[in-house]
């Protein structure tokens, strides 16, 4: 099967499906039908004949035709909604479904007699709507010219149920108006039928949108006010309601015995869905905790019992099979990174078109699987990665010639794993980063001094630094008010870090360093001073006990000698500014790779457990140094340490130890 | 170079959509499309970018395309974005609303692709 029919039946499948669900639904509501049940159904046929239209099953269209124009009618109020109804639109869901099943190159399915069936079926007796009083003298012509068919149709029944009608008015930020939207949305559902959604810009200030919603209710106007804090108008007067008899909530009523099996078994979740398992799976984590803190507890009362002993038994498998569930929703959570890949490829074809530099696109472990979230994340540095390579790493395709370079540039994706971590890099050969340019514009910058001698790789470091562009023009593309100081910042937030390797006239390529998922990880709680903080594994290579004394100094600023290198240190209390402790045997926590790497100073190292990270959020959210909170042992919060930013603060203090004195 | 035109698409149906992407695209290389599965999407990339044209279905759940037309019609900032709407002539009635709207053009689906790219051409007047 062609992927582009592929498609086309997996969207078909998916359209069946929701119109079964909507016939259900209506099917519950037959006395008053559920206006968004029959809408809906009337969508998922005009849909279905959209495509089918597009892709040239041309029976399969004119079917769906039909069929949408009988629930067109009924949604419109033109024709009955029965029992009788229902049952034929179910039949004809069946017979749909069969014959996409069965779609082979192109449908040559005689479809007239179903069409036929369907004609006969809409001709049958109709109610004819009685007429009302016209609407544009109840409701304001201004809304009333921006209503579809359908729309006006369900006010003037609203009307004629005597609702009231309501206008509540919002105004929101343009830059977060869809959650504040939705989340209003959502309540005003619950008081009744949303009729419309008008966005507006008129006397709305610039940065802002104006939404008008339409609401019927047979609830009070200050009632309305209330449920949803916004400015409310009743523009229809109803009548005064006592509230409506509580409906017979589940009606278990068999569903019609069909066939409606999908050819493909894999459903779609909201990534929140998992996450909220997730967070499930971290709160019973504290619960086995609390059991254990019990058995021991229990121990120290009565000594070693068999009741005891069970607990822990009990405890252990509620432990094991924990971490299988957790292994199998962390296994849902991850997606192949070819799908970022490309998304990539997209901006990269069209913008390498836009600029006129012809680029050959090669990608490579497409199929590494790393956590969806962190996917998203990741996305807008990628983004910005590779347009910085279009913009300014590759040259011109006249410039390449005159180098003796191949006319077409190269743009490599590679992504593979590494541990718990994956490794993404892209790579050009472009003319690379121009360490010239760097040096001028740091001495311009005055953040080094004209003689001073460095090394190449700490001059790229600086590209890292907030506000610094070698570039005096802004693109459209890359200039974009994001630097590499926040893609940096990005993958600090997710525990991972980005490298950047380059030869001049020749490649650059960045590598992304991040870990396989962040949801639940295990940590190491350490203690300094009276305080205690949590320490992601994912960063550590290993502690160390050592006496104080063994402590070097190098140029003011203190190391240990690892197996013959100098590791730079950071005491964790100086860092966070906590009371500095005197005793003699301390602990060194190794964390970072490579070259990144330091030991940070802390009192007493705890014990390992598994944290479910939470933002700080609102006013803490800048906080430096901390990843966030965790919850541990009996209701204790603890911070968490953010390993990234105080290997950057401590390989910057010491490189500035070393520049200042050569 | 030629001047870039950049499209806003607004389809609920992924499907369609693409199909409409790649009828867009053959028109030439300056052609870009940009791609909203509805109303809501399409409010958020309107202040992204300077649009040349938009493309847009009627009956999409929230906000349906006559309001999203309202909507650039009535927003100066906007208002100057040509916009072609696509619908079934099942909707005649919303059609007549959204060139009442002020909407330059309409097509019906099912499309012939030749008769899409007159249509917009003919709008962009190119």
């Amino acid at each position: 099967m062609s992927s582009s029919r592929e498609e086309f039946v997996s969207e078909a499948e998916e359209i069946l499906n929701e119109a079964q669900e909507y016939l259900l639904q209506l099917q519950e509501t037959i006395s008053d039908p559920s206006p968004d049940a029959l809408n809906g159904l009337f969508r998922c046929f005009h849909t279905l004949k959209g495509i089918s239209g597009l892709f040239g099953f041309d029976g399969l269209q004119k079917l769906s035709h039909s069929l949408e124009d009988l629930l067109d009618d009924i949604r419109l109020g033109r024709f009955p909604v029965t029992v009788n109804t229902i049952n034929f639109i179910f039949k004809f869901i069946d017979t749909i479904t069969n014959m996409i099943k069965n779609v082979k190159e192109k449908d040559t399915i005689d479809v007239t007699s179903l069409i036929n069936e369907v004609e006969n079926f809409r001709r049958t007796p109709d109610e004819s709507d009685q007429q009302e009083s016209p609407l544009s003298e109840l409701v304001d012509p201004e809304i009333l010219r921006v209503l579809s068919e359908y729309e006006e149709h369900r006010l003037k029944e609203n009307i004629k149920k005597k609702r009231s009608i309501y206008l509540i008015e919002v105004i929101y930020p343009l830059t977060e108006f869809d959650s504040q939207l939705r989340e209003l949305t959502e309540k005003v559902k619950e008081l009744g039928e949303l009729i419309s959604t008008l966005p507006t810009s008129e006397g709305i200030p610039e940065g802002s949108i104006g939404f008008k919603l339409l609401l019927a209710s047979d609830k009070g106007s200050d009632f309305i006010k209330e449920a949803t804090g916004c400015n409310v108008e009743e523009i229809v007067p109803g009548e005064d309601k006592s509230p409506p008899p509580v409906k017979s909530e589940e009606k278990t009523d068999e569903k019609p015995a069909s066939s409606l099996k999908s050819a493909s078994s894999t459903v779609r979740v909201d990534i929140e869905k998992l996450d909220r398992i997730l967070n499930t799976i971290g709160e019973i984590s504290l619960v086995k905790g609390a059991i254990k803190r019990i058995e021991d507890e229990l121990i120290d009362y009565f000594g070693h019992s068999s009741l005891i002993f069970d607990i822990h038994r009990i405890n252990q498998t509620l432990e094991r099979r924990l971490t299988e569930l957790q292994d199998y929703v962390l296994e849902i959570r991850m997606v192949p990174i070819g799908q970022i890949f490309s998304r990539l490829g997209q901006i990269i074809r069209r913008y390498s078109r836009e600029i006129g530099k012809p680029i050959e696109l090669r990608v490579f472990g497409e199929d590494t699987e790393i956590d969806k979230f962190i996917a998203e994340e990741i996305v807008d540095p990628l983004m910005h990665i590779v347009r910085n390579a279009l913009d300014h790493g590759i040259e011109t395709p006249e410039e390449r010639l005159s180098m003796g370079k191949p006319e077409t540039a190269t743009i490599t994706l590679k992504a593979f794993q590494k541990g718990n971590h994956v490794v993404v890099e892209v790579h050009d050969d472009g003319r690379g980063i121009d360490i010239n340019k760097i040096r001028e514009k740091a001495i311009e910058k005055c953040i080094i001094d004209k003689d001073t001698e460095i090394e190449d790789s700490e001059l790229i470091e600086l590209i890292f630094r907030p506000g610094f562009s070698t570039k005096d023009s802004v693109t459209e593309v890359s200039g974009r008010g994001v630097g590499m100081d926040v893609v940096r910042e990005k993958l600090s937030s997710i525990g991972g870090f980005v490298d950047v390797k380059t030869e001049t006239g020749k490649f650059t390529t960045f590598s992304l360093t991040i870990p396989i998922t962040l949801a639940i990880i295990k940590a190491l709680l350490i203690k300094v001073g009276s305080h205690t903080f949590a320490l992601p594994l994912t960063s550590i290579s290993e502690t160390i006990l050592i006496k104080r004394d063994e402590i070097q100094s190098i140029e003011g600023k203190p190391v240990y000698n690892l197996r013959d290198d100098p590791l730079p240190l950071m005491p964790l209390s100086e860092f966070y500014r906590l009371e500095v402790s005197e005793k003699d045997v301390i602990y060194i926590v190794v964390a970072g790779v490579g070259e990144r790497k330091i030991g940070l100073i802390v009192d007493d190292v705890l014990k390992g457990e598994d944290i479910v990270i939470k933002s700080l959020g609102g006013y803490f959210e800048n906080l430096k140094g901390f990843a966030g909170a965790a919850e541990v042992g009996k209701h204790e919060v603890v911070l968490v340490v953010d390993v990234e930013a105080i290997i950057e603060e401590t390989l910057k203090r010491h490189k500035k130890a070393t520049m200042s004195n050569v | 170079m030629k001047r870039n035109i950049k499209v806003l698409i607004v389809e609920d149906s992924t499907s369609t959509r693409s199909m409409m992407r790649s009828i867009v695209e053959d028109l030439g290389e300056e052609y870009y499309v940009y791609e909203a599965g509805n109303g809501f999407e399409a409010l958020k990339l309107l202040p992204t970018d300077n649009f040349d044209l938009i493309i847009t279905d009627i009956n999409m759940p929230d906000i349906n395309g006559l309001e999203l037309i309202n909507f650039v019609k009535t927003t100066p900032k906007y208002k100057h974005i040509p916009l072609i709407i696509v619908s079934t002539e099942k909707t005649e009635d919303d059609i007549k609303r959204g060139l009442a709207l002020g909407a330059e053009a309409y097509i019906t689906k099912p499309f012939e692709p030749d008769r899409f790219q007159e249509t917009i051409q003919k709008v962009l007047k190119v």
